[in-house]
């Protein structure tokens, strides 16, 4: 794998963070080296404890490292403001959360409108892009649906247009199918490797090493460590 | 433009919030209505109440001074010659003197007891235009002790109905007076000071009331200020006149100017108006707190909604903004409905008072701008709340 230096997007150089609990520093991550290019399908494999977590609040912009390098998209992400790092947020990362973290009183389209509508987007634009996100996810006939009308894989669907309306770099899954059975996660799955497929870059956080051997790479975290390789066990 | 469209999606998103929380909304809102209904409805109240106060005495008061001249033991009242002495004083248009007394009044074979007997000089009908039919005295009826009368109205309804009025004959204290005029009857806030007999008032020549009471001399009089002179001078040159005659004696007279008056009860009703208004502006600070209450508990019950919008982009300012507009319309919505229920309560107020019932803009103002103030000073420590959690924190939240 030859990639030029552009097609990398995300770049991890050292990264630590520690976290003070009354007298004791626990170190959670212990210098972790990370490179992911566009197009990428990377799979984040650990155990509960082993900061996968707080990797993922690392790369989604929403924690600040205590050491280390994080560049995003050409932008370093340690000496960004909390407005920027809102801003970075919106435009490069599009989550998707194991509980769907959808707003309850909100229909599936206002849910889907509403990064949209923090980046100002005219609303013309914005109605078109919702419509057409929600029928990429297969969830066009539904888009009045309150959450609370739509099964578990739908809300998660709605969860994953929302997460790409605004086009992100980076699609950033904590245990996407964790809150779903088989067959739903399965499809879930299928939808994840359909947007790889079009080259959409997905980074994805689990413990589940089956879910995780979707990936077209895996990486393990143990102990705030993290090393690069096929599965060994399950 | 562009944060022209954040501040209406934020306005937007608070509305629904509110609407999403019907019930609670409505009770935090209740603290505010409450406020501005109370400093809407006390400053129109008392507006119009003042404004009927101040219409009645400039109706009876401008350029009038009252003297009462309660004399000394060695001199009581005013003579012929004193009352003379004072319609020459400076800057006096003209003096009636008033003697008033409870009579009955006999007309036909029924006796009515309770009348008042007015006594005026013709000055005083110079002054007041109060004639509805007939005519008022003259100078010949007071230097003559014609047997003359002028009656009002209620006198009219009480005694005369179904009889011709003037020209009518009547027994006041076994004299026949004969009926020359109708006045209307004085209904001002004033004569409610000064008790009127139920069955009616009839003004004579003063001189002929005197005699009635038995007293030889006057010991009250309506002073006229001429055109051009004013009232406290007037009042002045009057008391040095006074003095003169009862001989600097302490309490022997007192000269009450109407202007006087009116402008220091104007004072007051203005200080009460002030000081209600402030009573009721405690109401407004105690529905800022319940809107500071409800907003901090919206924020905490609302934690892992604010995590997620900033996980989707939105910056610290505009949850701020959000949370922030969220207060204001509660109060501001609060203050709208405030300002209708206090201009209601006015409304009904004023007319069970008989008042006159004026629409205070100033007051609408203020009781919107407290509110909006109401909003902004208490959402602002909430909203800063809410835009200062940290969206891991708030997202782990349940």
């Amino acid at each position: 794998m030859s990639a030029s230096k552009d097609d990398v997007i995300l770049q991890m150089r050292g990264i630590t963070k520690d976290y003070v609990m009354g007298e004791e520093i626990s170190h959670v991550l212990k210098g972790i080296d990370l490179e992911v290019k566009r197009g990428e399908f990377l799979a984040i494999l650990g155990p509960s404890g082993s900061g996968k977590s707080t990797l993922m609040n690392i790369i989604g912009c929403l924690d600040v490292p205590t050491g280390g390098e994080y560049t995003l998209s050409g932008k370093e992400i340690a000496s960004q403001s909390e407005t920027s790092l809102a801003q970075i947020r919106n435009k490069e990362i599009g989550f998707i959360f194991q509980s769907f973290q959808l707003l309850q009183r909100q229909s599936a389209f206002d849910n889907v409108e509403l990064p949209m509508l923090y980046a100002n987007m005219p609303e013309k634009e914005r109605r078109a892009r919702t419509r057409e996100m929600l029928e990429k996810v297969g969830l066009g006939d539904k888009m009045r649906h309150y959450p609370n009308q739509l099964s578990g894989g739908q809300q998660q669907r709605v969860a994953i247009a929302r997460a790409l309306t605004m086009n992100p770099t980076i699609l950033l899954a904590d245990e996407p199918t964790g809150a779903l059975d088989q067959k739903t996660g399965a499809q879930v799955m299928e939808l994840f490797h359909q947007l790889n497929s079009e080259g959409r870059t997905i980074i994805m956080i689990t413990h589940d090493s089956k879910i995780a051997s979707h990936a077209s790479r895996i990486v393990r975290i143990l102990d705030g460590n993290i090393s690069e390789g096929a599965l060994e066990d399950a | 433009m562009r944060s022209l469209a954040i501040v209406r999606q934020s306005f937007k998103m608070s509305l629904q919030n509110i609407i999403n929380n019907k019930m609670r909304s409505f009770l935090t809102m209740l603290g505010i209505v409450i406020g501005v209904a109370a400093v809407i409805a006390l400053i129109t109240i008392v507006q119009g109440f003042s404004d009927s106060v101040v219409s009645e005495f400039s109706d009876l008061g401008a350029g009038t001074l009252n003297v009462n001249a309660y004399g000394t033991v060695m001199k009581q009242g005013l003579t012929e010659n004193d009352l003379k002495e004072l319609s020459t004083v400076e800057g006096v248009g003209g003096i009636s003197p008033t003697v008033s007394l409870g009579s009955t009044a006999v007309f036909g074979k029924t006796a009515y007891d309770d009348v008042t007997v007015d006594g005026k000089s013709e000055i005083y009908f110079v002054h007041n235009d109060i004639i509805t039919a007939g005519r008022g005295l003259n100078a010949a009826d007071i230097q003559n002790q014609t047997q003359v009368c002028i009656v009002d109205d209620t006198f009219v309804k009480k005694v005369m109905l179904g009889h011709p009025v003037l020209g009518s004959v009547i027994l006041l204290d076994g004299y026949e007076y004969t009926i020359v005029g109708i006045r209307n009857t004085d209904n001002t806030l004033m004569s409610a000071f000064s008790s009127s007999g139920d069955d009616g008032t009839v003004i004579v020549p003063y001189k002929n009331a005197l005699k009635m009471t038995g007293n030889a001399n006057v010991t009250s009089l309506e002073v006229y200020v001429a055109e051009g002179y004013a009232s406290s001078d007037v009042s002045d040159n009057l008391s040095s006149v006074l003095d003169n005659i009862y001989n600097n004696a302490d309490n022997s007279y007192a000269v009450i100017n109407m202007e006087t008056l009116m402008a220091s009860l104007d004072s007051i009703l203005g200080m009460l108006s002030t000081m209600l208004a402030g009573i009721a502006s405690i109401a407004l600070l105690v529905g800022g707190i319940g809107i500071m209450n409800m907003m901090l508990v919206s924020v905490t019950e609302r934690t892992k909604e604010i995590g997620l919008r900033k996980a989707l982009g939105a910056e610290p300012a505009r949850i701020q903004l959000q949370f922030l507009l969220e207060a204001i319309v509660l109060s501001v919505i609060g203050g709208i409905l405030g300002v209708l229920v206090g201009l209601l309560i006015a409304i009904v107020a004023t007319s069970l008072m008989d008042t006159t019932f004026i629409f205070a803009p100033n007051a609408v103002l203020l009781g919107l701008g407290f509110s909006l103030a109401v909003g902004i000073i208490f959402g602002w420590a909430p909203a800063r709340r809410a835009s200062r959690l940290n969206p891991i924190d708030a997202l782990r939240a349940d």
